[in-house]
């Protein structure tokens, strides 16, 4: 594969071009003929109140998707943010029933999230670690350490300027907007900035980057810093969504949130994908999650179609890849 | 080629044993000290009662070791005990499958469960985590949908004879483990099937060249990972006797801490099954020692979870050390 690059620069970035904009026009089909198909079915599915609130609902895994997005393009993989993002919305609920300003209780959560993250990034980047073992072990101490302070116990009676995602700016929900300008701000800033170059580099091969004057230790740590951010503004969303904070971690919504960013076309190999992919790839996950109830389809078939989902994009993923070296070997 | 197998394997087992040798010491402080601590956890009904607790994720944790060894990694492990426990039970609720033909139906679904697993890494090039995570996802949604979080109970007196029974005072599934535990240990050290694992893990294009059956060796790693698998959900079924479709959740984390705490790397190439033993008796008896002391359930996964994080920083810092 890195023979096809150094052979033919052209080649590859005119593929990857197809490759990028062929997996955004088909998840677009996709959410729309999804819609189509449906609403013939069950014409309720098209209300738009129910259209609103799937995107409503699911904005934070989007935002979510974007770091998770990063991170994968760089190489690596988390699967505690979906722990971390109960704690983060724990914490912000916490603050904001103890009657810290509305302020602190937005901002925290998102600080602590950058500095869970990046301690995280730190050990990967500078120590070796595997991100799976790291990530393995961090989903752990949040899910216990959650639980064991807290004792599960809910958080009610939450302000009631506490809740951000309720507002709306031109009649657009604030949860709609967060999500779209985190998605447009992340792709502009990776498609051309040189640290957002730098991800694809030191993910699609961490030596080459290093000769070309990127340092990829400082790349991934810069990396989970961001998905950080972005898993503190995720949680941001989802908790000011939230009448009740469960204090507990969401079941599995780490996995939800790999899947966005894998089936919107982010390769597990590293070094591929964008973050318009991964968001439209949560809007077409919900889409989908929302039509089973619509056609009478069990909810407890979600998780079986999510990994069918993501299974069937990885396998297209590498058997397309393989291809492709292999045409690149003969040319 | 396999001389640069052996040359790795004499070098790094002189660290090994001394690893495994830090680890039963610290594994025997750590008895006497929770000795002294609680007297009633150096009894001898309170550690066969560990026994008992440590069979599910000690079966999985074997065939973990080698797919360690090898460089690999299966995360969807826990997924597959949920997936075989609702098997076992659906198939004999519902298809009217006799108890010990339900039995082996949920024990073929597990082998199944990991042959797939197995032969899309090894044909298609899906890399382990990725593939083991996506199944993880596939696996426990099938247990939620084939189950609708029905659970199933009132299963025959004789079904809980391996869960909950006991041999001349030994718990069954205890015995069944240190059985298995005796061929595993063989098999790593003493079969070329085991050599195979090393020197996969060690270098795999070099195992190719010297033209071991590197594919073929993986896949059955795998499909053993998701048969032990279905083996811990016969006996976890047997041991609280209800199926439900959250069982197992979470096993990755204790299987993958123990074989990891008992010195195999995770890049592969090392680990041993004696060391895995030492690290799954070390994880149960933090359990039962922090239980014993008051600490709650929920808090001891958080000391499980930074063993895991601390004893790969260890050893990959020892290691960086002798380079």
């Amino acid at each position: 594969m890195s023979a096809t690059t150094i052979a033919s620069p052209g080649y590859a970035r005119r593929a990857a071009f197809r490759r990028l904009v062929g997996q955004e026009a088909l998840l677009a089909v996709a959410i729309i003929g999804l819609a189509i198909v449906v609403g013939l079915i069950n014409p309720r599915f098209l209300a738009t109140r129910n259209l609103s609130d799937l995107l409503l609902g699911n904005a934070y895994i989007a935002i979510a998707a974007i770091g998770m997005s990063m991170v994968i393009i760089s190489g690596n993989i988390d699967i505690s943010v979906g722990a971390l993002i109960g704690v983060l919305a724990t914490i912000s609920g916490s603050l904001a029933v103890a009657g810290a300003p509305i302020v602190i209780a937005w901002v925290v959560p998102i600080l602590v999230g950058v500095a869970v993250m990046a301690a995280q990034g730190a050990i990967v980047a500078y120590l070796r670690i595997p991100s799976i073992v790291v990530t393995l072990g961090m989903l752990s101490i949040l899910k216990g350490g959650l639980i064991s302070v807290t004792g599960g116990k809910w958080i009610t009676d939450l302000p009631q300027d506490f809740h951000l995602a309720d507002l709306s700016l031109f009649g657009v929900p604030m949860p709609v907007i967060i999500m779209v300008l985190a998605t447009v701000l992340a792709a502009l800033w990776m498609r051309n900035s040189p640290s957002g170059r730098a991800i694809y580099a030191t993910g699609g091969n961490p030596e080459a980057a290093r000769l070309c004057g990127v340092n990829p230790q400082r790349t991934v740590l810069m990396v989970f810093a961001l998905h950080g951010l972005f898993a503190g503004i995720a949680s941001l969303v989802y908790a000011t969504q939230l009448r009740v904070i469960q204090s507990t971690t969401p079941q599995g919504l780490e996995l939800t949130i790999i899947t966005a960013a894998v089936v919107g076309g982010v390769s597990i190999l590293g070094g591929v994908g964008t973050v318009v992919g991964s968001t439209l790839a949560a809007i077409l996950i919900a889409e989908i999650t929302s039509a089973l109830v619509f056609i009478n389809v069990s909810p407890y078939w979600t998780d079986a179609l999510r990994g069918a989902l993501i299974l069937a994009t990885v396998i297209a993923d590498i058997l397309r890849r393989q291809r492709r070296a292999a045409q690149g070997w003969k040319r | 080629m396999s001389l640069g197998v052996e040359t790795r394997a004499f070098r790094v087992s002189p660290w090994l044993k001394r690893h495994e040798t830090l680890l039963a010491l610290i594994l025997l402080i750590a008895l006497v000290g929770l000795g002294a601590f609680n007297d009633r956890f150096l009894t001898i009904d309170n550690l066969l009662d560990q026994g008992r607790f440590i069979s599910e994720i000690g079966l999985i944790a074997l065939p973990m070791t080698f797919i360690i060894i090898t460089g690999g990694i299966d995360l969807s492990v826990g997924a597959i005990v949920g997936l075989c426990a609702i098997m076992l039970g659906y198939s004999w609720k519902n298809f009217g499958f006799p108890l010990p033909l339900a039995i082996a139906f949920a024990l073929a679904v597990g082998a199944l469960a990991g042959f797939v697993n197995g032969l899309v890494i090894t044909r298609v090039k899906v890399p382990p985590l990725i593939m083991t995570i996506a199944t993880l996802a596939l696996y426990r949604g099938l247990a939620e949908g084939i189950s609708q979080a029905r659970s199933v109970r009132g299963y025959p007196e004789w079904f809980y004879f391996l869960g909950q029974g006991s041999v001349f005072g030994v718990p069954t599934q205890l015995l069944v483990l240190i059985v298995l535990i005796v061929i595993a240990g063989i098999a790593l050290d003493r079969t070329t099937f085991g050599r195979t694992l090393y020197a996969i893990g060690a270098n795999e294009t070099a195992a190719r060249f010297s033209a071991l059956p590197v594919d073929r060796v993986k896949l059955i790693v795998y499909t053993l990972s998701g048969l032990a698998s279905g083996l811990a959900a016969w006996v976890l079924v047997s041991r609280v006797t209800t199926t439900r479709m959250d069982m197992g959740a979470g096993y990755e984390l204790d299987v993958i801490a123990a074989v990891v705490l008992g010195g195999a790397s995770i890049f592969g190439g090392s680990g041993t099954i004696w060391g895995t033993v030492i690290g799954l008796v070390m994880i149960q008896l933090l359990k039962n020692g922090l239980a014993l002391t008051g600490v709650k359930g929920d808090a001891t996964i958080v000391v499980i979870g930074v063993a895991l994080i601390l004893s790969v920083l260890i050893a990959s810092s020892l290691e960086r050390r002798r380079d």
